[in-house]
């Protein structure tokens, strides 16, 4: 059975040549970067090349760039880089609707001494920038908003909120790790102080990460140790997924394009011939704000585990907000603060395309899709015709 | 990725006995969309009082659906009498187990069972024993006695696997751990601080320890308690019935009365007679 993989804002393929790029370092190359001989000047190099082509993805210099072990990471160092450098201001401005890394680490902070703002969204996920812009005070020491939804795909407005929090003087921050390599992404045109991104989110291997910090931004480093990335982040650089991270950016700007062009088609083609074929569905998101990648639908009366496991019987790999998938008893954060009915939120899928998806695998879905639906709505209690 | 057995799979895949019963002789309907699943599940017996016909309509996930599938095959054949001593465990076991964290599903079976059945006898679709302790859920103490005493469950976590209470908003933690000790008679754990009370709040729990735990106590030897007074941290009391014609009262009120409030309200309380 081929395997069709359409959960790619959960992870991605490997592409083949970060492949080739990771290889020789895991192989002969192992030298420390740090070290005093030519077999080391050939990972530093490595580095060196790999740092400039994750600047150039998203218009940095690459001083500006710091290496992390993931996305996780980047928004903790970030964070916490910013409370430590302003630590009379015991208040933080983030959103309802961010990744658990930012969430967990900002419910933490507020049981730790801070005061912690999560600004609503609408229903149909749109930031409250208004209302964010009003919470900035005195004691605001940094506001930190996700660039890109990871469940509903949705976009905010992050250079209109970047410059409009840089003007009352306070440090900005954005997880942008859903948004890399599906949207244009230019710091050089935007006032964003700190910015993650993530290697496995961009055909790149799991376990690497980076954090964008502009020049002239406070920092201090989140791990402690040697002089590793100028004293910015202590640890022996990971080498090998280093250079898989550039060459997996350098296949990001290359790829702008087509995500852009034929992946958005797709991923429409696929929305609308799913809400033509089945009754009673709804997109999750800001439709005319979205990254082109992502569609989270939800299909009421049923619970999004038996979709997914119906489409696993048929190798089709997807996702779900319900609560039954995520460990939890509940459906996820984000579509409950989009205040989706609980007889949606439970139902809901995403489908989140790459570049490596096909027309054909698209037709495929569509096919498949809709008697899953109707089976399991025969099953449920809740369904009437 | 839940680790599911075989036949949890094959029953999810291939649920039997799905679809509803034209006038049935007992209903069943548990959970909610709210609640993330539900289970309306059908009977009807044959002349010798057997079951013979079972049918389920299940909103849920795979594990949810299996277990009902497996309800509906475990009870057809069977005379209400046995059909009653089915147990969640029975079903988890014929579905070669579950994951813990759906544990709930089982029980999700087993409380359809017991209303269909309860319908079949005539019995209102009775109201929920208990007080709700889990209001995201609503689950009631009662439930959550059984699970724990049944299951032998000893933290909060595992109780959220097999009842679900705890799982929202988790609010309700520190009532669910209180149902966990009791039930153990272990003492309440020495790492939860005593928490700042208002005025309101600790006239309000001397209120509940009195009425909860000291007057039944109290009434069992003919004795009671009246609460006249709260002033600070000063509680005035005055006995009641043979208590207070009891030589031994300054006694009861020390050990028992004061102890107890002071162990279950504020470390800080004094207490005071009042006569007449």
């Amino acid at each position: 059975m081929k395997l069709i993989y359409t959960d790619n804002n959960a992870t991605t393929e490997v592409a083949p040549e970060v492949l080739e790029e990771i290889l020789p370092f895991l192989k002969g190359s192992y030298g420390n970067p740090s070290s005093m001989y030519s077999l080391a000047e050939k990972s530093a190099l490595a580095m060196k090349e790999a740092r400039a082509k994750v600047a150039n993805l998203i218009g940095a210099k690459p001083e500006e760039i710091l290496f992390t072990s993931c996305g996780t990471e980047s928004d903790n160092a970030a964070i916490r880089a910013a409370i430590y450098s302003y630590p009379e201001k015991k208040h933080i401005i983030t959103t309802m609707v961010e990744h658990p890394a930012i969430k967990g680490l900002c419910e933490t902070l507020a049981k730790n001494g801070y005061h912690v703002t999560f600004v609503p969204v609408d229903k149909k996920g749109r930031l409250d920038v208004d209302n964010l812009l009003k919470s900035i005070t005195d004691e605001t020491a940094v506001v930190s908003v996700m660039w890109a939804n990871n469940e509903t795909g949705t976009l905010f407005p992050i250079k209109e909120i970047a410059h409009e929090v840089k003007k009352k003087g306070v440090l900005f921050h954005t997880d942008a790790v859903q948004a890399v390599g599906k949207v244009p992404v230019d710091v050089s045109q935007m006032e964003i102080d700190m910015l993650s991104l993530s290697g496995h989110k961009i055909h790149g291997p799991k376990g690497i990460g980076a954090l964008y910090v502009r020049q002239g931004t406070p920092y201090s480093s989140l791990l402690i140790g040697g002089h590793q990335e100028k004293g910015r982040r202590g640890g022996t650089e990971n080498v090998p997924y280093i250079a898989g991270l550039g060459k997996a950016c350098e296949l990001a700007s290359s790829h702008l394009e087509d995500m852009n062009t034929r992946v958005k088609r797709m991923r429409d083609r696929l929305e609308t011939e799913l809400l033509k074929a089945i009754p009673n569905c709804d997109i999750n998101g800001d439709r005319e704000n979205r990254v082109p990648n992502t569609t989270n639908i939800s299909f009421s009366s049923i619970e999004g585990e038996g979709i997914l496991l119906m489409l696993n019987e048929l190798g089709i790999c997807a996702s779900s907000g319900s609560a039954c998938t995520s460990g939890s008893l509940e459906p996820s954060h984000v579509l409950r603060a989009m205040q989706v009915p609980f007889t949606s939120a439970h139902g809901s899928t995403r489908f989140s395309l790459s570049v490596h998806n096909t027309e054909k695998e698209i037709d495929y879905i569509i096919e498949k899709l809709p008697p899953i639906i109707a089976r399991l709505r025969e099953l449920s209690p809740f369904w009437s015709k | 990725m839940w680790e599911y057995t075989q036949k949890v799979k094959e029953h999810f895949l291939n649920p039997r006995n799905v679809g509803t019963i034209d006038n049935p002789d007992g209903v069943g309907e548990v959970g909610s969309l709210a609640c993330g699943d539900a289970l309306v599940l059908y009977f009807k017996l044959d002349d010798k009082g057997r079951i013979q016909d079972a049918k389920f309509k299940t909103f849920g996930c795979a594990s949810a659906i299996a277990s009902s599938s497996a309800l509906t095959e475990m009870i057809k054949g069977l005379t209400l009498k046995e059909a009653e001593k089915i147990t969640n465990d029975d079903i988890a076991k014929y579905l070669g187990g579950l994951p813990k964290e759906k544990m709930h599903c089982s029980v999700m079976g087993f409380d359809a069972l017991k209303k269909a059945i309860a319908n079949y006898h005539g019995e209102e679709a009775t109201r929920k024993e208990g007080t709700i302790v889990c209001e995201c859920f609503e689950v009631t103490d009662v439930e959550i006695k059984r699970a724990v005493k049944e299951h032998n469950l000893h933290n909060i976590e595992d109780v959220t696997n097999f009842t679900k209470a705890g799982g929202g908003c988790t609010k309700c933690h520190p009532q669910i751990q209180d149902i966990i000790d009791k039930t153990f008679h272990t003492k309440p754990s020495e790492k939860k601080k005593e928490k700042k009370l208002t005025n309101i709040q600790k006239i309000k729990l001397i209120e509940k320890t009195l009425e909860q735990i000291i007057r039944p106590a109290l009434k069992r030897d003919h004795g009671d308690i009246e609460l006249i007074d709260v002033t600070g941290n000063i509680v005035s009391v005055r006995l009641l019935g043979t208590c207070a014609a009891c030589s031994k009262s300054p006694v009861t009120l020390k050990n028992f009365v004061e102890s107890k409030l002071k162990e279950l309200v504020s470390h800080d309380l004094l207490l005071e007679e009042v006569k007449e």
